[in-house]
């Protein structure tokens, strides 16, 4: 695979298919689209098998350097987190498409461009080395996701394109002139030097809280997030699958590449701001979603709930944490995902988001209703799902940094449950009291073939995470001996009893530290 | 003192005046039946003398005795200037053939003004600016007015022409002031004679100076002419408008703030950085309200005036040149979006310009539709397109500067502006269809257009070849 651009070439089949879609029809552009995202997946799986997963890689690999853009360059490589999103986001594309196959009936082949184009973008965020590149790519994105709420959106679709477009572009902007600044000062574009690079604490603050006004309306944080339930709820399904799943990890991705490295004095300082916000998040979004009337609502503010888990795990500043956030965000994506599918299933049948309109469905539908309800185990955060893994590591990390936090984090697990539980049962359980819900027919096999998939990787992360810690890992430990030095010191120190002799320690060797945390955690 | 190399030096103009005087002559014989012939002769001599700029660099950069400069600055801005009339020459003859004849007058009168545009942009004299400045004005205010039947084209010439002379007064006496108290009316003159510090008589002149030039320049507090000029002049002239004299009258403004009062920075950097800021602060927020899309131009003009001078308020090399690759930008995007606005026409081919019969445009003409959409997206900033370039360029040039406060507030406040260029796309891609427009574009509209386009999308490539030439540019200044 040496010097062969694959990185370019997954950017080139979905651009090249979003050109061939604006000149085809609508059911040409359907099959252009999903062949070529198939193919971008198939791409994506190749660079997976072919990612040096080894301790002793180099930390970039698939490296492309073309200086053709004057004051930045084409310049593009991995590591294994970006890996981890990249795979994400292939492998979420092709079910946005097929999700879309019936349900966009007008100007499909502008709808099918602007997905393709988006997923150009979001691998390019993902792959970008070089700091204006980045940007360029990740301010791209508003232009394709615009026009997809916009177009193809709800009845409220005007304002929520207004209010997502000119939110996060107010957020973006503040940190283009942060990267001004930054590559005035360290004389290059090129991210991973100024991932080494030493700013200046005292204007760390100020470029820290730059990133921070963009990542945080991304992510979105409270009390920036109000843009989110608006853009959800308007959104064609697909376009909230692509939303919650992957554009808002552009904002954790955002903190694990930017912040934190390159300003990790800022970030230990700024960390109890982060903490607050994220702390409210849980616990008020948490408390939100449990009293809305509309399932796709409820499902924004969960994931609003859920990012704060991955704040706090990124601010946690130990491998736990940091893996933990990672884990949260590929969790996530992939179940708040298949939960917008679901909503999208019923919706296409009843065309109404009301919760109170459906009822036991679990009777007309049981295949919907079982995958349903992996999903929402999923999203509570049962153990054997991919949530489950993510969250008690996040968790488990933020105990060692502040053990306050962690308390007021867990509580959004149980606050998880409560509102996902009752979303469920009042959806699928109960008697049927609406006579159009109990009429309609179960998941047809285009709809079993979309969420079987995340249903099959939501399982494997939860019952194998190791396949998905094992591409980051070494990069987390280098963020973390990043971190080190400025880390904060943690209010749950644990004092070490002392030595005991190797003989009587053998039966509790290695994992010995995560023992530790956990019945820590349980006091 | 006449040599062949001061003559040499200024052949694009000698080249643009020959052939101006003579199509006029063809004009005035032939008549309204030549008008085609004028037009696409006058077009032959814009390229004639953009070729010709090259001459004029070899044998610059000071010609007649300091009154006139042939370097990399005029060149660059030159080269802009004639591309920009051409293309307003070129749109013309649709427009005006509705209800009546092209006339050979417009194409003759753009090349006098861009004779004019030249000398501003070459100018290393206050004289020779004011003349120049006065040549193109006074082409202008008969193009303001071209449409002479039209109670709106005489009401913007008429408009135009009491406040431009005002404007020219303001600034007339701001060299006068400058002359009396510096003693010289040559740019490196009076620079010598602030070098010792800048006196209370030299502080009035230099604000005056600036206060005429930003009228020219369309910039709030002298603003206020525009948006009636723009709504009122045939489109083809608010082409013309909002891009040609633009570039010369920035590019006169930059010369003069660094060449003559180079040693007066602070004192005129303030004055730049209030009009920058007010510039784009109001040209976003009146652009909000309006219904016609001349006037949302003519209040984006103005907007974009205001970030262009970012680059001149951090007052180096770099800022110069991410001014004048500013307004490089800024003219394919205007020249652009005017070509999709003359083709604003309904079924029998009258001229619309209001903004709401642009609603589902996306449907009925999708070509058209998708390269508005991208000029639109392209001037409120948005990468992957051109325009974020040129804001990219002004606010590095702001930081590296030292200004990060300005960079800051400046971009902050494009966000402002986003909204209303977001607002003719959500009109043509959101909402339901009104009537719809002619069927077909106009072959050299759809020409300009979609070279503007390719542009726009793949400027980048560009990147190493305007960097080269705005810093050239630049650097011949200082």
């Amino acid at each position: 695979m040496d010097g062969f651009p694959i990185l370019s070439l997954m950017m080139a089949v979905p651009m090249a298919g979003a050109i061939a879609c604006l000149f085809a029809g609508a059911n040409q552009a359907r099959w252009i689209a999903l062949l070529a995202t198939l193919v971008d997946l198939v791409l994506g799986v190749v660079l997976w098998m072919n990612f040096d997963q080894s301790g002793t890689a180099a930390q970039w690999q698939f490296q492309e350097y073309a200086p053709i853009f004057g004051r930045f360059a084409w310049a593009l490589g991995i590591d294994g987190i970006a890996l981890l999103l990249i795979a994400l986001t292939v492998f979420l594309m092709p079910i946005c498409i097929g999700a879309s196959w019936l349900a966009i009936e007008k100007r499909v082949p502008e709808y099918m461009a602007a997905f393709l184009f988006m997923e150009v973008l979001m691998i390019g965020v993902f792959t970008a080395q070089d700091l204006y590149l980045f940007y360029i790519m990740f301010e791209a994105g508003l232009i394709p996701m615009y026009l997809i709420i916009g177009i193809w959106g709800g009845a409220e679709r005007i304002y929520a394109s207004y209010k997502f477009f000119l939110y996060t572009l107010l957020g973006s902007v503040l940190m283009l002139i942060a990267m001004m600044w930054m590559v005035h000062e360290a004389g290059t574009t090129d991210i991973p030097t100024l991932m080494a690079y030493h700013f200046d604490p005292k204007i760390q603050i100020w470029l820290w809280l730059a990133f921070f006004a963009s990542f945080a309306v991304k992510m979105p944080m409270w009390p920036v997030h109000t843009w989110l339930p608006d853009a959800h709820v308007q959104a064609p399904t697909a376009g909230s699958v692509i939303l919650a799943g992957v554009l808002l990890k552009m904002g954790g991705y955002g903190f694990i590449r930017f912040s934190l490295p390159m300003f990790p004095e800022a970030s230990a300082q700024l960390a109890p701001l982060v903490w607050g916000l994220s702390m409210v998040a849980v616990v008020y979004t948490s408390l939100v979603a449990l009293v809305q009337s509309d399932m796709k609502k409820l499902i924004a503010y969960s994931s609003v709930a859920h990012m704060a888990i991955v704040t706090v795990g990124l601010f946690a500043f130990n491998q736990a944490g940091l893996e933990g956030a990672m884990m949260v965000m590929l969790g996530h994506g992939l179940v708040s995902g298949a939960l917008f599918l679901c909503v999208g299933v019923i919706y296409d049948r009843l065309h109404t988001r009301e919760i109170a309109r459906y009822g036991g469905l679990s009777i007309n539908m049981p295949k919907y209703a079982v995958l349903f309800m992996l999903f929402t185990m999923a999203s509570v955060g049962l153990p054997g799902t991919s949530n489950f893994v993510g969250e008690f590591l996040s968790l488990m990390g933020i105990y060692q940094a502040s053990s306050w936090v962690a308390l007021v984090c867990t509580t959004g697990i149980i606050l998880g449950a409560a509102y996902m539980l009752y979303l469920y049962r009042r959806i699928c359980y109960g008697d049927q009291k609406n006579a159009d819900a109990a009429a309609m027919p179960d998941l047809s096999a285009r709809e079993v073939w979309l969420l079987a998939p995340i249903a099959a990787a939501v399982l494997w992360m939860g019952i194998y995470p190791e396949s998905f810690l094992s591409p980051m890992r070494s990069d987390i430990r280098a963020l973390e001996a990043r971190l080190a030095s400025a880390a904060p010191a943690g209010d749950s120190q644990i004092k070490m009893g002392p030595a005991i002799p190797a003989a009587e320690a053998h039966h509790e060797e290695t994992p010995a530290m995560s023992h530790g945390e956990a019945s820590g955690e349980a006091h | 003192m006449i040599d062949s190399a001061s003559l040499l030096a200024v052949l694009p103009e000698l080249i643009l005046t020959a052939g101006g005087l003579i199509l006029m002559l063809i004009a005035a014989y032939g008549g309204d039946k030549s008008a085609q012939l004028v037009n696409w002769l006058s077009v032959v001599t814009l390229i004639g003398a953009g070729v010709s700029l090259s001459c004029s660099l070899a044998h610059g950069p000071v010609a007649f005795d300091g009154l006139v400069r042939a370097d990399a600055f005029s060149v660059f801005a030159k080269a802009l200037i004639y591309g920009a009339a051409a293309a307003a020459i070129l749109l013309a003859p649709r427009y005006f053939s509705v209800g009546g004849h092209p006339r050979p007058e417009y194409p003759v009168l753009i090349l006098f003004a861009a004779i004019g545009m030249g000398m501003m942009v070459s100018a290393g004299d206050m004289l020779t600016l004011y003349v120049g400045l006065e040549m193109n004005s006074l082409a202008s205010y008969v193009l303001a007015s071209f449409m002479r039947q039209d109670e709106r084209s005489s009401e913007a010439g008429l408009k135009y022409f009491v406040l431009g002379s005002l404007a020219s007064g303001i600034l007339l006496y701001g060299i006068a002031l400058l002359y009396g108290f510096t003693g010289s009316t040559n740019f490196d003159g009076i620079s010598l004679a602030l070098t010792d510090g800048v006196s209370k008589g030299e502080l009035f002149g230099l604000v005056f100076v600036l206060a005429g030039l930003a009228f020219k320049i369309s910039a709030v507090p002298f603003h206020m002419w525009t948006p009636d000029v723009y709504e009122g002049a045939p489109t083809p002239v608010t082409t013309f408008f909002a891009s040609a004299p633009k570039v010369a009258a920035i590019g006169l403004t930059v010369r003069v703030a660094i060449e003559a009062l180079g040693p007066a920075g602070l004192d005129w950097q303030q004055v730049v950085i209030f009009v920058a800021l007010a510039s784009i602060l109001f040209g976003a927020v009146a652009a909000i309200g309006q219904g016609n899309i001349k006037r949302l131009m003519a209040y984006s003009s103005i907007n974009n005036v205001g970030f262009a001078l970012i680059g001149l308020a951090a007052g180096t090399p770099a800022g110069a040149a991410a001014t004048m690759s500013y307004m490089a930008i800024y003219i394919v995007m205007t020249i652009g979006a005017f070509a999709c606005i003359l083709q604003m026409r309904d079924a029998e081919g009258k001229p619309i310009e209001t903004i709401a019969s642009l609603a589902g445009l996306s449907r009925s003409r999708k070509g058209l539709a998708a390269a508005l959409a991208i000029f639109m997206f392209s001037m409120a900033g948005i990468p992957p397109l051109f325009g974020f370039w040129a804001k990219f360029l002004v606010f590095d040039a702001a930081v590296a500067a030292g200004l990060t406060a300005l960079a800051a507030f400046g971009i902050a406040m494009s966000v402002i502006g986003a909204f209303y260029y977001l607002k003719v796309i959500k009109t043509m891609y959101f909402d339901e269809p009104a009537a719809p427009y002619e069927a077909r574009g106009g072959a050299v509209e759809n020409i300009i257009l979609t070279a503007c386009a390719v542009v726009i999308v793949f400027g980048y490539f560009l990147n190493p070849m305007l960097d080269k030439a705005s810093a050239a540019a630049a650097a011949s200044l200082f």
